[in-house]
């Protein structure tokens, strides 16, 4: 790779060298566009719209004009949020910051061009592109189920109409009923969300329908925070949920849409409702750019520049970059990096070290809330992992509570970071 | 320019001369681990798809995974006195049964000297860490690098922040706290003395303030990062 990134050298020479650097770019202001308008998307077309103050032209693509979060919709599913509470508009990043936000489809990415083509027929120019489309599913994932299906079985993991109609199934659920959930294969957005989620139908059929159950089959031996759910599942829900790793078959399923069945290793089970998290992949527009490598977008951790392009930045679930899980927080602090190298790259402005940050708290019960945390530093090779924690189980119910508290700032905090 | 050279000579005692991209450290060369593995570790024990347990029980999971778990192996009593102990295997722990088996456990069955040298101890502890879970897919799990250790120096009061610097570290705090100053769960931080900031943050990186998050943050700031960041904030009303 021969990347001509203006990261920080050390020495005063490297110094003076990268600052004095004359701007590469043709006549009139650089341009950046942004697709997804996510945790990485917007957070980075805003800072970099803030942080040029008008030297850059900012362009974000997003289908949506209401976004709703992925975070906190399984607290929607819970009845502790309403959905409304997890929408946001674009109407601040254009009216404050100046951000021409275009509501459509990126359909096509040409390189050489350097142009992005939208599914209403217009064509952006960027001289850096910034590519944050979250995630698609793999097609055939989980045998049976299909995107027709994914209204008898939901799979809910891009929030939303999605997320309105698994709540509606779940408390539309016959007195006894069972709910099942087939979890996802690693790497997934949100490694805690399925089992956040599970948590959430349990809590709503504890109330409403306590004699349902809740069957979980699971590919993965061990997810995030096991130890955490399955004490918060026994404390809370004794009894109502089965987890069938796969040693015991959970990642031997098929699922019956029409019959509204599940075959977990060959053992039939009629179910009222079915959560279908497929296998996932990023968002179908790296593919289209031809800047993926198996599922996802390999990046540079110093700057999230493509390692197939050094125009196109990723972000976010879409990207693979190392130790970071796939989550709003991650996104929104990779965004930050790049919007420090486009701006880098694109104006005068300091560019330093790239540092990394995330942490997921996940909702167990009533004011039940924990959490797991890491930094991160950039090598040559990935974003690595250099430090963490997680809650401890057995934790008392007052640090419990300051936890969910901690979480509701967090969403406050992040989505105005993100929108403004 | 004045600032620009203060800037300046701030990055050179940060990063020192010889530091290019990096800013982590990785725990050693994986290819030279595997190599040194095969040498030393091989006739005993398995990883990877498949392992088994030989003489030594296979090292798939090892770390952050408690001592001694497996049932199907009969360990040495003073293994299973260290697991009642409550050992862990972590990087600390595993480079130090590297250094030298029975200096961290008595009675051990692992018939082996030692590794006197940090770098060989380092690559085979990088090589088998790809062989327990990816923080990627569970965050909790063991680091994949080594970060820098900031000492607390007598000096650190006396340091000028880089608002600059401290702008593009804030970036890292407001995706919890508020510039707006508003108050929804999480702490405002903005428009503090200078002093206070900098002694509070120190006390979360010293680990006498008790929160997890901040602790972790304030880790592995730097004593001019501290005092940047307690620059740019202290620029809000």
């Amino acid at each position: 790779m021969t990347f001509n990134r203006r990261t920080f050298l050390g020495t005063g020479v490297a110094v003076a060298a990268s600052l004095s650097a004359p701007m590469v770019m043709g006549a009139g202001k650089p341009r950046v566009v942004v697709i997804g308008g996510g945790a990485g998307g917007a957070t980075a077309a805003r800072y970099i719209a803030k942080g040029s103050q008008g030297a850059i032209d900012v362009t974000l693509v997003e289908p949506t004009r209401s976004y709703y979060t992925c975070f906190f919709s399984n607290l929607y599913i819970g009845g502790f949020r309403e959905l409304s509470s997890i929408a946001h508009s674009y109407g601040k990043l254009a009216s404050d910051y100046g951000i021409n936000v275009v509501h459509d489809w990126a359909v096509g990415i040409d390189r050489d061009a350097k142009t992005v083509s939208l599914a209403g027929g217009g064509s952006l120019p960027y001289d850096r592109l910034i590519l944050s489309p979250g995630i698609d599913f793999v097609d055939g994932a989980v045998p049976g189920w299909d995107v027709s299906a994914q209204n008898r079985m939901p799979h809910a993991y891009k929030a939303g109409s999605q997320s309105e109609l698994l709540k509606a199934q779940i408390e539309a659920m016959p007195q006894g009923g069972t709910f099942a959930m087939v979890a996802p294969p690693n790497p997934f957005r949100c490694p805690p969300g399925p089992y956040e989620r599970i948590s959430m139908v349990a809590h709503v059929l504890k109330e409403k329908n306590p004699t349902a159950k809740i069957i979980v089959a699971d590919p993965k031996p061990k997810f995030s925070k096991m130890a955490l759910f399955q004490e918060g599942w026994g404390n809370h829900y004794d009894g109502m949920i089965d987890w069938i790793g796969p040693d015991f078959g959970g990642g031997n399923v098929e699922v019956n849409p029409d019959e509204m069945t599940v075959s977990i290793d060959g053992e039939v089970t009629k179910v009222d409702v079915c959560n279908v998290i497929p296998a996932m992949k990023a968002g179908r527009i790296c593919e289209l750019a031809g800047i993926t490598e198996g599922n996802w977008a390999p990046v540079s951790g110093h700057t999230m520049q493509s390692r197939m392009d050094e125009n196109i930045h990723v972000l976010g679930d879409a990207c693979a970059q190392g130790d970071m899980p796939k989550s709003g927080f991650s996104a929104n602090s990779q965004a930050k990096v790049a919007a420090m190298a486009v701006r880098g790259a694109l104006t005068d402005s300091k560019v330093f070290p790239a540092k990394f940050s995330n942490t997921c708290w996940s909702l167990i019960g009533t004011g039940d809330g924990v959490k797991v945390g890491a930094t991160y530093e950039a090598t040559d090779e990935k974003i690595a992992k250099v430090d963490g924690f997680i809650s401890a189980t057995g934790e008392d119910a007052e640090l419990r509570e300051a936890t969910f508290e901690e979480s509701l700032g967090w969403y406050a905090g992040i989505t105005s970071d993100m929108f403004g | 320019m004045r600032r620009l050279g203060g800037v300046i000579l701030a990055w050179g005692v940060l990063f020192g001369a010889a530091q290019a991209e990096e800013t982590a450290t990785a725990i050693g060369d994986t290819d030279r681990g595997e190599r040194l593995f095969q040498q030393k570790c091989g006739s005993c024990h398995m990883v990877g798809e498949g392992a088994k347990h030989g003489t030594g029980p296979h090292l798939n999971n090892i770390f952050d995974r408690k001592i001694a778990q497996f049932g199907d192996f009969l360990y040495s009593e003073g293994i299973y006195r260290a697991r009642r102990d409550g050992m862990v295997w972590d990087l600390d722990n595993l480079d130090a049964y590297l250094t030298n088996p029975k200096v961290l456990v008595s009675g051990t069955n692992m018939d082996f000297r030692g590794l006197a040298k940090p770098e060989d101890r380092g690559d085979i502890l990088a090589f088998l860490r790809g062989y327990s879970s990816s923080p990627q897919d569970i965050p909790e799990a063991a680091p994949t690098a080594l970060k820098q250790d900031e000492e607390l120096s007598p000096e650190i009061l006396a340091i000028v922040g880089d608002p600059d610097y401290g702008e593009y570290l804030s970036t890292e705090c407001t995706t919890c706290h508020q510039l707006t100053g508003d108050y929804d769960g999480i702490p405002v931080i903005t428009g503090w003395y200078e002093e206070d900031f900098v002694l509070a943050m120190h006390a979360y990186k010293r680990k006498l303030r008790p929160h997890p998050v901040m602790q972790m943050m304030a880790s592995r700031l730097s004593d001019e990062e501290i005092a940047a960041l307690a620059a740019y904030f202290g620029t809000f009303e």
